[in-house]
Parts: structure tokens; sequence; C-alpha cells
């Protein structure tokens, strides 16, 4: 067997390694284009998990490599003027360099045949595998990018890349405000002379910094200057040291016949969760096991390689996004209390959560639920059963249930479900109405709406937007059906834009007669308040149309007026759709809301036209409730799948939102008795 | 949880004898489904025709299309297809629909490819909605919708139009994780309860290689992903036990297992394995 890699990085010497290791008798060429010595970046991130996987792999490599690290177990992160820090996070790190020292050494020792100053310019023709170990611009990818399925795209902010000789005795994040936005630095200490010194900012902020126009040395002088404080003193080291986006590598396939791609080649993991290396060198571990278990057999084999790396790099690729995108947006969690900030910063990724958190560092989380419960430094709850106040209101925890769920006992609040304010308004013969609703239970959220164009439709048991044949006239802000064999509604004019308003006055009262804690307008889903906030469905040529905020704040204001409860809004912050409602403008209308008298925010996307384009996933309002709570700066309400306690906790603990509608699994006692497989179980014993 | 089996509807060599004799015996086995497959470019037969001759010779069993490609047949003759096997089989028909994933089914059967999406809605609120049900009989009272897909908008559809969703195969993991987004889509779209979750998985518990083969030409179309369906073929029992206990794990209500061997032993071991 003859195996060529192309790339002498961390995964393909690693695969030679381990491939001479295993088999002698195959023979493996590694072709790196730059000299032994010649490296870029400054230090690479292990976790503890990683290192294990290196010490079963190969003892030799992995206790050269430990031999020379830099450990620690802190997280610093310093921030208007204060530190906040977590521990018991175990990270290890060591120098690029070094790290290919010592896999080139055992290459050697191993037999196999490095070359360097090898350019490749085509995937060579006479080995058994190819391996493009080559990195992020990929020759071998590239040349049968269709193949792959290649997909680069720029995430994050703009990044550059320094090393100091400051020795930092921890993982420290570092915040600096100036007046042309924020600038954040990544640093850690990766052997006992340097560390690490990663600088980014947004791209307007790296723009209006006029950083587009400055050179190698003038960049990084600016960048001493900025961080003068925190480098006391000691200078920042370049290695071709340029500002960059982040390029995110996707394939689609990861090999195809006698090719296969490796680390960064076949897939890339945004820096700020520090994964790239550890997913190269799990790659190689896993390639090298498949072709041995398949007896190199080598479709067999790939499949194998790709089917056991897929889901891992998938999810860690996930998780760097949403911390490449949560840099993107830290400025606006600016303001946040330093223990809140910190907290914030250290869920960005979903991979810790509040229970996680609290088992590598319970002294932290404390501090977090004394702070959120506003306890001082004594004992208290998590964040989920710290009281909520709004409006003169207090909510036992923030816990919201749907009518009939599970939750409903214990949640703090209760949602009504949709409450139309006029018979015309419901969405199907079922949907209650403000005259014949009483509550379930209490405190409760009466979600009142107009189904608008949404309306006279079968109830929901049966499907959703399946118009009635029998059904009442439907109206909206413009004359155009929802969905397929929907009616066309009726756009409504003066006179019953004024009356549909009045209905809600209305209805509003007779929530206050029946002693409803909050009252929440729905201005979202398409339904009628919300068609006339969207430009693909107020297509409207009056003032109503111009402005579309108009109606909606018409109606926000007569309710206010009347209402001295709390009030909520339930908005779509996006449409989901081409040409619809963006979440920045929907931002910007929570901002409107807000300013007109709203308490809360039930944050809430799509909807609004029938072929909107949803993402679903566990908790896929967080985001958008965030944006609204951190930039809109008012309270949120959100749903989106959230399943535990502990997503609870998170999300509230870090500032995402208020409060959070839980939708509990099925209880597992069911679940099991329904099972055929336990009944059998059962019986057998 | 469930366990349904697939008829031998793209296999090669399945004939009218052992369709047929598929479909008594697995009316008569541990199993609630008998699913079949759809395409139009290759050779297999007419998912609506296969349920329509196993209908007469089944009394319990659910016959479910797993899925078919809704936006290949006008929408009327669809929905009188359906609702004739429902009809014909006494009120057993499980209509799953998606967009499916080949084009060449589309190019043979001269339909719009890009229209697919919104085709299949359309053709969700027809079916659902009952529209045109009086002119176009028979009834389609009590068909159990399901929708397949992974996109956002095959969630939302499922959530909007169906009783729940028919997952396109991988490993236990893989459906808990679109188990997750049906449930999210459910919620949003404000339906009561919870979706039906199908799942569905290969088996080949005689002759491994000729099963291993059919995969391998059967998703040629997708290039190596192949190589995946075939690593993920079930060839023990033991395999079959474990992958019925990750589906049920992760929440499956309905899992159908499809032949990749046409022979009635086939049939047999896997009636063994289930009933194990």
């Amino acid at each position: 067997m003859r195996v060529t890699v192309v790339g002498g990085g961390p995964a393909g010497l690693y695969l030679a390694i381990l491939l001479r290791k295993a088999d002698p008798s195959v023979e493996v060429d590694v072709l790196e284009r730059n000299a032994p010595d010649a490296t870029f970046g400054w230090g690479v991130v292990f976790s503890e998990h990683t290192l294990g996987a290196l010490r079963d792999a190969d003892l030799e490599s992995y206790l050269a490599i430990t031999d020379t690290f830099a450990r620690w177990d802190r997280v610093d992160i310093r921030h208007g003027g204060r530190v906040v820090t977590s521990r018991g996070h175990s990270f290890s790190a060591i120098a690029r360099k070094r790290l290919l020292e010592i896999l080139q050494e055992r290459c050697l020792a191993l037999g196999a045949d490095l070359r360097f100053h090898r350019e490749v310019d085509a995937v060579p023709e006479d080995a058994d595998l190819v391996v493009g170990a080559d990195g992020v611009n990929s020759l071998v990818r590239r040349t049968r990018e269709r193949d792959f399925g290649t997909r680069v795209a720029p995430e994050g902010c703009k990044y550059v890349w320094f090393g100091t000789p400051l020795v930092f005795d921890a993982f420290t994040f570092i915040f600096r405000e100036t007046e042309q936005g924020l600038f954040q630095v990544h640093a850690y200490p990766f052997d006992e002379r340097t560390s690490t010194f990663i600088i980014e900012c947004r791209e307007d902020t790296w723009r209006h910094a006029g950083l587009d126009e400055l050179d190698e040395d003038e960049s990084l002088a600016f960048c001493e200057r900025l961080f003068a404080r925190d480098l006391e003193g000691q200078e920042l080291l370049s290695n071709r040291s340029l500002w960059s986006s982040f390029p995110k590598v996707t394939n689609s396939a990861w090999h195809r016949g006698r090719v296969v791609l490796l680390g960064d080649a076949a897939h890339t993991a945004h820096f700020s969760i520090g994964s790239g290396t550890k997913l190269a060198m799990e790659d190689a571990i896993a390639l090298r096991d498949a072709l041995a278990s398949r007896s190199w057999d080598l479709d067999a084999a790939l499949v194998d390689y790709e089917l056991a790396r897929r889901p891992v790099v998938e999810r860690t690729q996930e998780a760097a996004s949403e911390s490449a995108a949560f840099f993107t947006r830290v400025a606006a969690y600016a303001g946040y209390d330093p223990i809140q900030f910190a907290f914030n910063l250290l869920t960005r990724s979903g991979r810790i959560t509040h229970a996680r958190l609290t088992v590598r560092d319970p002294a932290f989380t404390r501090s977090l639920d004394a702070w959120f419960s506003g306890a001082g430094m004594g004992v208290a709850p998590p964040p989920v059963f710290a009281p909520f106040r709004i409006g003169g209101l207090e909510l036992g925890n923030r816990i919201v249930a749907r009518g009939g769920s599970e939750a409903a006992s214990g949640a703090g609040l209760l949602l009504s479900g949709f409450v139309a304010v006029s018979a015309t308004g419901r969405i199907s013969p079922d949907t209650p109405t403000v005259d014949d609703w009483t509550p379930e239970r209490r405190p409760v959220l009466l979600q009142l709406g107009h189904a608008g164009r949404r309306g006279a439709c079968l109830p929901r048991t049966v499907g959703v937007d399946l118009p009635l044949q029998d059904g009442w006239d439907v109206v909206s802000a413009s004359p155009l059906p929802y969905g397929p064999y929907s009616a066309v509604p009726r756009e409504l004019d003066a006179a019953g834009l004024g009356a549909i308003r009045e209905e809600f006055v209305a209805a509003a009262r007779r929530a206050g007669e029946l002693g409803v804690e909050i009252l929440e307008l729905d201005f979202a889903h398409g339904y009628l308040v919300g068609s006339f906030l969207s430009p693909l469905t107020n297509r409207r040529g009056d003032e109503y149309g111009r402005e579309r905020l108009r109606y909606p704040l018409e109606i926000l204001e007569a309710v206010r007026a009347i209402w001295d409860g709390p009030l909520s809004v339930c908005l779509s912050v996006t449409d989901w759709a081409r040409g619809g409602l963006a979440a920045d403008e929907g931002v910007a209308v929570a901002r409107a809301l807000a300013s007109h008298g709203c308490d809360l925010v039930h944050t809430v996307a799509g909807q609004t036209v029938h072929h909107d384009r949803p993402q679903y996933r566990r908790g896929f309002l967080t985001d958008l409730a965030d944006r609204v709570r951190a930039e809109a700066r008012v309270p949120t309400l959100v749903g989106g799948h959230l399943t535990t306690l502990d997503d609870v906790n998170t999300v509230v603990g870090a500032g995402r939102a208020d409060l959070c509608i839980l939708d509990l699994p099925p209880s597992a006692v069911e679940a099991e008795a329904t099972s055929p497989i336990a009944e059998r179980q059962a019986v057998s014993r | 949880m469930n366990v349904g089996v697939g008829l031998p509807t793209t296999t090669p060599g399945a004939d009218r004898t052992l369709v047929v004799e598929w479909a008594k015996r697995a009316d008569t086995g541990p199993f609630s489904s008998l699913a079949v497959l759809d395409r139009v470019a290759y050779d297999s037969y007419d998912p609506f025709t296969a349920l329509a001759a196993v209908a007469g010779v089944t009394d319990r069993v659910r016959l479910a299309t797993m899925i078919a490609v809704g936006p290949l047949r006008p929408t009327a003759l669809l929905a009188k297809e359906a609702a004739s096997v429902h009809a014909l089989s006494g009120g057993r028909l499980t209509l799953g629909l998606a967009i499916g994933a080949r084009l060449e089914d589309y190019e043979a059967a001269g339909v719009d490819h890009s229209e697919r999406g919104r085709r299949l809605s359309e053709q969700l609120a027809y079916v659902r909605g009952r529209v045109d049900e009086e002119r176009i009989g028979p009834s389609r009272d009590g068909i159990e919708l399901l929708v397949g897909g992974a996109s956002g908008p095959a969630f939302a559809r499922m959530a909007r139009y169906a009783d729940g969703y028919a997952h396109g195969g991988g490993p236990p993991r893989a459906f808990a994780g679109a188990a997750a987004r049906a449930e999210a889509a459910w919620q949003d779209l404000g339906r009561p309860g919870r979706p039906r979750l199908w799942g569905q998985g290969y088996f080949a518990l005689g002759q491994v290689e000729q099963g291993h083969a059919y995969l391998r030409d059967y998703y040629a179309f997708t290039g190596p992903f192949a190589e995946r369906v075939v690593a993920a073929n079930l060839t023990s029992a033991r395999a079959v036990m474990d992958f019925v206990r990750g589906y049920e794990e992760a929440g499956c209500d309905e899992l159908v297992l499809f032949p990749t061997v046409s022979d009635l032993s086939e049939l047999d071991r896997l009636t063994e394995a289930v009933a194990g």
C-alpha cells in the first residue's frame, strides 16, 4: 500500500505516524510545500478529552507534546475595567511550531517519507490512497470541488493573529471600547515564553478605525497602542499577521474514489472555540481506525471514516458558528453586569450550559444565581426559579406554560393561546373569543389577536391554514390570499381599521374585568396586525402602507391608554422570507413598540407568508429574543422548543430572555408503559 | 413503538407471487404497517398500484407510502389514487408525501422541478382540506398524512398539513435530531398534541451482498452517499434489535424496515428478529 499525504500540518503528519505505526509495510509520503520550520499561527489549544485520544493513539508523541504544554484551568474575562474568572476548564496549549517538530521527528523515526518544498499542482497519480491534509485552501479539494460539494463562506469578525512575550496565566478575553466600536482579544499562553494574542472586531469597526488601509507594521502598532495596558509594556509579534475573515469550509462529501480529505481541507471551525487542530488530529485517528478495521478496503473504510467523524464535526462547526456570531454582536451586551456578561460569553456556543458550568465551576454559577436573584452573596435559587417583576406584577418563576401542557402546574405564567377580539377575528370556529374565554389558571397572559387573512379555517386539530368551506369573509392589510385555496381577503378601509382597533380596546377592557394579569397583543405570524408590518403583506398605497408601523402602533397606543397592567406584544422579528422583514428591521420594530408602552416582547418568527423558510431546532428563537432584549432593551418572552430547566436557566441566566416557554418531553413513565420492547423485557426478566 | 415492514417493490426480481405472499405473511406477522417507496425512473412498481394489489389480500396492517413523491402526479389524480387505496383497503392508508431527491424522476414525469415545494404544499392543502372531494371521490376521511424532508419548509409543511413526520433514514441519533425539529415545528404552528414520528431502515438478513448491491444501485444517484446507506444496512438479528431499540429511545412511533432482497426468507428472518 502506498499513501500520499498532501500537506505536512498536524493532520497529515499525525496520520503518517499512525499509519506507519499500525503497519510498517504501508509506504507513506508526506508532501509539504514549505520548509520544515516554516509555520503560521502561534499556539494550538487542546482539551482534556482530546488528550486522552492522543495518548491512546500514540504514546510517544503524546508524551513529547504534553511535556512542553502550557496548562491552565481558568478563563479570565476583562470587561469594563473588571475581571471575572471562571475555573475548571482544563485546557492545554502548545506552540504550533513545536507540535510540528515533534510530529516530524516521530514520522522520521517511523520511516514516513517527509518531502518539504514540494508544491503539488495535481492529485498525485501513483498512490493507492491520496490524503488531502493541505488545509483551508486545499489544492486536493479545489481540483474537484464539485465532487466534494465544497462551500466556503466567511463568518464572524475581522481578525488578526499575533504572538506576544507576555505569558498570560489564564485563557483571557479582553474587551476594549473605542470610538470606532468594540475590539476583543482571545489570548492564551502556549509555552513558558509566549502567548497567542488574537484581536477581532466587526468589519464596520475595522473600516471606521482605518485598518483596511494600514499595512502590516502600521496595524501592529495600532494594536499595540490599543492594548498597551493589557500587554503590560510587552510587544506584539507578527508572523505575516494580516487582518482577514475566517473562512467556514464545509463539504457534502469528504472522499471520492481514492482521495480523502482530512482536517481543515474537509471542514473548518471558527477559531473562537479553538477546535481546528483537535478535529484534524481526531480525523487522522478515525481514518487510521477505519482503514485497519476494513483491512484497507478503501470504499468501505472511507465511508466508515466519514460516518464516524461527520456528526462530531458538524456539531463542532455549529457551536463554532454560534460562537463566531456571538462575537459579532457582543457590543450589545456591554451594559450587562460583569457576571452575566461572563456567563453569556461562556455559554455562547451552546456547548456549556448552566448545569455543565455548575459541574466545572460551582462557585461561578453560585455567584451568577446570587446576583440574578438579588440575593447578594448568599444561597440563591437558579435563574429559572428567580421571581420576575413586570409592571407591578411579580411572577414566581421564569417558566411559561402553554394551556393544557404538563408544565402548566408549577409554571410562573400560563399562556391563554390565541383568543380572538371578535367572532370574525377567529382562526377557526373553535377559537375562543374574549367574550367566551375564561382563564384556566393564574397568573395568565391573555393572547389577544385578530386572525386577519389566516381566519375562517378548519380547527388546528385537522391542520393549519385550511380554509372552511362556508367560512366568513376575511380581511387584511392588502388583498393577498395567504396560502393554497385561501380566500382573497378584503383590504381594510379607514372605517374597518377603526372598528378593529376598537375591538382590541373593548377586548382589553374585558380582560381587565376578568382580572387578567398580563395582556398580549398578537402582532405576529401574518395575522391581521402582523400583516401591516411586512412589506410582503402590506402593499397599501396610503399612510398605513407608507408607514407600516402606523396601524400596529395605533392599536398599541389605544390599548395602552386603557390598560394599566403589564402589556406584551407578540412579534415576528423576521419573516424568514426573501423581501420580508429581516431581523435588523424586526429589532427596530421592537424598539418602537417599547417606546410606545410595550413592556414585554414575545419573540417569534416567520409565518408572515406561507412560503417562508423557517429554521427549526431546539431553541430556534433564542438568538432573536437575545437581539431584541439586548438591542431594543425590552424584556423578552421566548419559546422555540426549549425542553429542559437547564435550557431555561442558561437562556435566562445569560440574559437572552426573561421568560421561557417550556415544552416538556412526554413523561418517562408513560413512554415506558406503551413500549412493546419494555414489555418483552419485563416478561423475560 | 410499532414496527412495520417494506413491501418489495423496488428490489430486483419482485414479482406478483412474491409481493402478494409477502403482504399476506406481513399481515399475520408482528408488523403494524406495510410500506412502499416511490421512483419513476427506476425498475419498480408504482406505490399506489402496489398498495392496491395488496389491499385485497391483507386485513390488518396499515398500508403506507414512505414516501410518495407528490409533485410527480397531478393533484386531483394523486388524491383520487390515495383515496381509492384508502377505500379499497377499508380505511388503512397512511399517505406519506415529500418532494423526493431525484431530478430524473421529475424529468421522466415531465414536471417542473423548481416548483416542487410550492406544488407539494398545494397538494397537501388539497388532500387534507378535502378540496373538491364531492366531485373527486372517494372520501379522504381518515387518511393518515405524513410529510418527509429535511429542510425548514419541509418541517413547516409537515406541521401545517400532516399528522406526522416521515424520516428519510439514518442512525437513531439523526432521527432524534429530526424528531426535535418536527416537534419544534409542530409547536410553532400551534398544533395540539405531538406529531406522529415514522422512521425507516434497510435490512438484508440472508443474502447480504445481494442486498448491498441493490442499495448501491438504488442510491447510485447520490454518489458517495450510497456507501453510507450500504454501511447502515442491517445484516443481523442483533443489528435489527439494536436499531429498533435505538429508534424507540429516540421517540419513534413507527419504524419501517425495508427489504433489499426479493426473497420471502428475508421476511421470515425479520419476523423472527422483531418477534425476538
